[in-house]
């Protein structure tokens, strides 16, 4: 370390050179930090589970045609139960929407009766006993639905449910002090109150962006089968069997009825279809984030190792002189990986000042989340890391100079 | 000169093949990535009626109860149907139209075709002229069959292809939701990009394949879909939707000249005062008047990560050029001494420099051309992705000499710095160390 005076002596010779590689290294640092922190929230986003067993589960969306809107009930009962019949088919279900499927219901609910504002939103799914064993949601308290309970609604005129199933989260936030089992609470501007028989470990709403990520577990389900045209069916495979369904279920339908929409694109999904394109633009900018990182870091590296060589290169002759004045090999090399490190150190804090800096700017333009110092930290230690690496290769060579070249072409 | 600069230059570019690569590839990679990113950003933020839509305005009014009230708050996104109606009926405008969106089952005549839903748009007669709508067959209705709730559909050309095999069908019966209506109109090939009207629907799909009066849609019960916005006692169902306090319909009128745009507005102040009195507003009056772009701004149409992409690609531009400085730098400066030879033998520090300018030039255009290449590949990458914009990535004209010039422009501007750096050297000093 005694060599920092004459190594700074050294760079204010090199000025332009030094500044450009600490630019290059506070640049590189900075979007290194906000890509990986975006990569990280992304991931984190897609790695949500939904709360239900998603391997052996099929969807199946359907419209019927030629039927009033809201008069569907006797047609979505005969498909439910053609459903159920079929080999392969372990239960199944018809819903409004589902965890993932992109479009729902929400709504915000009430534990008083006069409050003005909603103390929380939550989704609503609509469903009958089957829902629960279909979506293989796990039950921490009280109990699934009866039959006796299950009411046919018209979406248009729903009636206030006497009992519900709520999320755990929905649960917590409705009764913080996780007495929610039996208590009571007001959906919309009902005045009528529904009772929580129940509560699931967690279920996701049907959306994934960053709008619902404030409310993202917050679920309720209704014991009401709805009578529109519109159903989305999901249906639990026993094991294994799934493969055949993804023909064999859409084909019992159109046998049960003809006159109906699946759509031809995504209309028939197994789950892992749903996952996949929910979170195709996540994973998208993710993977781009990464290789963008990774393109960058590499053209650092050649910068530093291209700037590195030059300046050995130029410096052949002094790097003699001192070998021939008693400098060792290895006092060369760390002269040369002091240097890159104190320009290294320089560029890193203009680098995380920068990060910080383009964060903040990040997130007044973007729903986005403040950059952890962590970040911040692994991204100094790896350009630093970096640096050293890159300059290894020159430094090794400039160490092999010599001492003989302090005598040659003066 | 310029030819045996460029000698010059190739020779020097030779001598160093890793150190050149390297150079190109760091601004072929950073251009080919902000030209993918700011292609799709261009084709995003674009102008959906290009000569049309600076006299496009959205009037807003504030029909909500007191409920969440906040001065300086914008009003409703939509309008309710009396508003709507209201505002319709008053033609303070040029043109104006009222809409909403919607799917309706069409059942063929043919039996070998299954019946399948639309994506449609019920709306009033103005909506084709005032958009510039481009008709393939027939007309649109008049205002008279709105009027008359007419049974009569204008489809569009996808449709017409489906159906009727491409023949112009206006005359024929097409039957949905078991009502028959009377083909007038079949719309030619018609895209705005975003799809400005509507942008609670999927702002970048298609237009809707079927068109009828919205008098006509109410009257035979189409379903409605869409944004729907209610307060108070709103239920927001589709019996009830004309009299229930909620927005869902897209108000869009045409203004010719910048003094008639302020009146408008002076228009919809009144109006929505007019409205208290009568004890229907309860806020204060509270409108707007954005334009069609300002409209597409105030609600974020371009997707946020279509923006940070493009944001992330040109800082990575960024330190792509600040490396080629670099090494750029090493690269000059390593010359020091053939360069301090051509001093001596009596070129001038100007001739020095341009020498190095054209050598960096070259690079410049190396990078962007394969920038170009890159683009290319990044775009059809892009296209491949299940986004609504997707299909919508395509390079123009404009963006590919854009790319260029962009190329050829940052790395001179790179070039700059090393090569007056290069030329400050004194001859005597190099040559006397050679």
């Amino acid at each position: 370390m005694l060599q920092i005076k004459p190594i700074l002596a050294a760079l204010k010779r090199h000025k332009a050179g030094t500044i450009l590689i600490a630019m290059q290294i506070a640049l590189t640092l900075a979007i290194v930090c906000n890509a990986i922190f975006i990569i990280h929230q992304r991931l984190e986003r897609v790695q949500r589970p939904t709360g239900m067993v998603e391997s052996d589960l099929l969807a199946i969306q359907s419209r019927f045609v030629g039927t009033q809107e809201t008069q569907a009930g006797p047609l979505v009962k005969a498909d439910l139960v053609a459903l159920r019949q079929l080999p392969g088919v372990q239960d199944a279900v018809a819903m409004n929407s589902y965890p993932l499927r992109g479009g729902g219901w929400s709504t915000g609910v009430r534990t008083d009766v006069d409050a003005k504002n909603s103390k929380a939103h939550t989704t609503q799914y609509f469903g009958d006993e089957h829902a629960l064993g279909t979506m293989a949601l796990k039950l921490i308290a009280g109990r699934n639905f009866r039959s006796d309970e299950i009411v046919e609604a018209d979406p248009q005129a729903l009636p206030d449910p006497a009992v519900i199933i709520v999320s755990k989260a929905l649960a917590d936030k409705m009764y913080p002090d996780g007495s929610a089992l039996g208590k009571t609470m007001y959906i919309g501007d009902s005045k009528t109150p529904s009772t929580i028989i129940g509560i699931v470990e967690r279920l996701q709403v049907p959306w994934n962006g960053t709008w619902s990520d404030s409310f993202y577990e917050n679920s309720l389900i209704q014991p009401v089968q709805l009578t529109s045209a519109f159903t989305n069916y999901l249906i639990r495979a026993k094991p294994g069997q799934l493969a055949d369904l993804v023909k064999a279920a859409p084909a019992a339908l159109v046998k049960t009825n003809r006159m109906r929409v699946i759509p031809s694109e995504r209309g028939v999904r197994t789950f892992a279809e749903v996952r996949e394109y929910a979170y195709k633009g996540d994973r998208g900018m993710a993977i781009l984030m990464g290789v963008v990182c990774l393109v960058l870091l590499g053209i650092t590296a050649a910068g530093i190792v291209g700037l590195t060589s030059f300046w050995v290169g130029q410096r052949r002759k002094q790097i003699g002189v001192r070998r021939a004045l008693g400098a060792t090999k290895r006092d060369i090399l760390s002269y040369f990986l002091t240097e890159n490190l104190l320009i290294g150190v320089a560029g890193v804090v203009i680098g995380a000042l920068l990060a910080v800096g383009m964060n903040l700017w990040l997130v007044t333009q973007f729903e986005m989340a403040r950059l952890s110092v962590t970040y911040v930290l692994i991204g100094v230690v790896a350009l630093l890391g970096l640096g050293q690496g890159a300059t290894l290769a020159p430094a090794m060579r400039a160490s092999r100079v010599s001492p003989v070249e302090a005598t040659r072409s003066v | 000169m310029f030819g045996y600069y460029l000698d010059l230059a190739l020779r020097s570019l030779r001598r160093n093949k890793i150190l050149t690569a390297l150079m190109v590839l760091a601004i072929a990679l950073g251009i080919g990535a902000s030209m993918t990113t700011l292609t799709v950003l261009h084709v995003l933020s674009g102008d959906p009626l290009p000569g049309t839509s600076d006299s496009l305005f959205y009037p807003q009014v504030d029909p909500r109860d007191m409920d969440g009230y906040e001065e300086g708050k914008r009003p409703a996104d939509q309008v309710t149907w009396t508003d709507g109606l209201n505002l319709l009926h008053a033609k303070r405008a040029d043109r104006q139209a009222l809409m909403t969106g919607g799917a309706v089952p069409v059942q063929p005549a043919q039996s070998n075709i299954d019946p399948f839903f639309s994506d449609a748009r019920y709306t009033s007669s103005d909506f084709f002229p005032m958009f510039k709508v481009p008709f393939m067959y027939g007309r649109p209705w008049t205002e008279g069959e709105d009027n008359s709730r007419a049974r009569v559909v204008v489809i569009s050309r996808k449709l017409n292809e489906k159906l009727f095999g491409g023949k112009d069908s206006t005359g024929q019966t097409l039957r949905m939701k078991d009502t028959a209506f009377q083909v007038i109109g079949v719309l030619d090939e018609w895209k705005p990009t975003p799809r400005f009207y509507d942008i609670y629907m999927q702002s970048y799909g298609s237009v809707e394949d079927v068109f009828v009066p919205l008098s006509t849609s109410r009257d035979v019960h189409f379903e409605h879909s869409g944004s729907t916005d209610c307060w108070g006692t709103g239920g927001g169902d589709d019996e009830h939707a004309e009299t229930s306090p909620c927005t869902w319909l897209q108000f869009w009128v045409q203004i010719d000249g910048a003094d008639k745009v302020k009146a408008y507005h002076d228009y919809l102040v009144h109006y929505s005062q007019e409205q208290k009195t009568l004890g229907r507003f309860q806020r204060p009056p509270n409108v707007a008047l954005p334009g069609l772009m300002e409209w597409m701004d105030i609600n974020k149409v371009v997707p946020g990560d279509v923006r940070l992409q493009a944001w992330l690609a040109l800082g990575f531009l960024l330190v792509c050029l600040v490396n080629t400085v670099g090494l750029m730098l090493a690269k000059f400066l390593r010359r020091s001494g053939e360069l301090g030879v051509r001093r001596a033998l009596g070129a001038s520090k100007r001739e020095v420099f341009m020498q190095l300018l054209v050598e960096s030039g070259v690079i410049g255009l190396a990078g962007g051309f394969c920038g170009l290449l890159l683009a290319f590949v990044g775009l059809w990458l892009v296209r491949k992705q299940p986004s609504d914009y997707a299909a919508l990535a395509h390079m123009s004209v404009g963006m590919l000499t854009f790319t260029f010039l962009l190329a050829v422009g940052s790395t001179l501007l790179a070039g700059l710095l090393p090569a007056w750096r290069a030329c400050q050297i004194t001859p005597a000093l190099q040559l006397k160390s050679q």
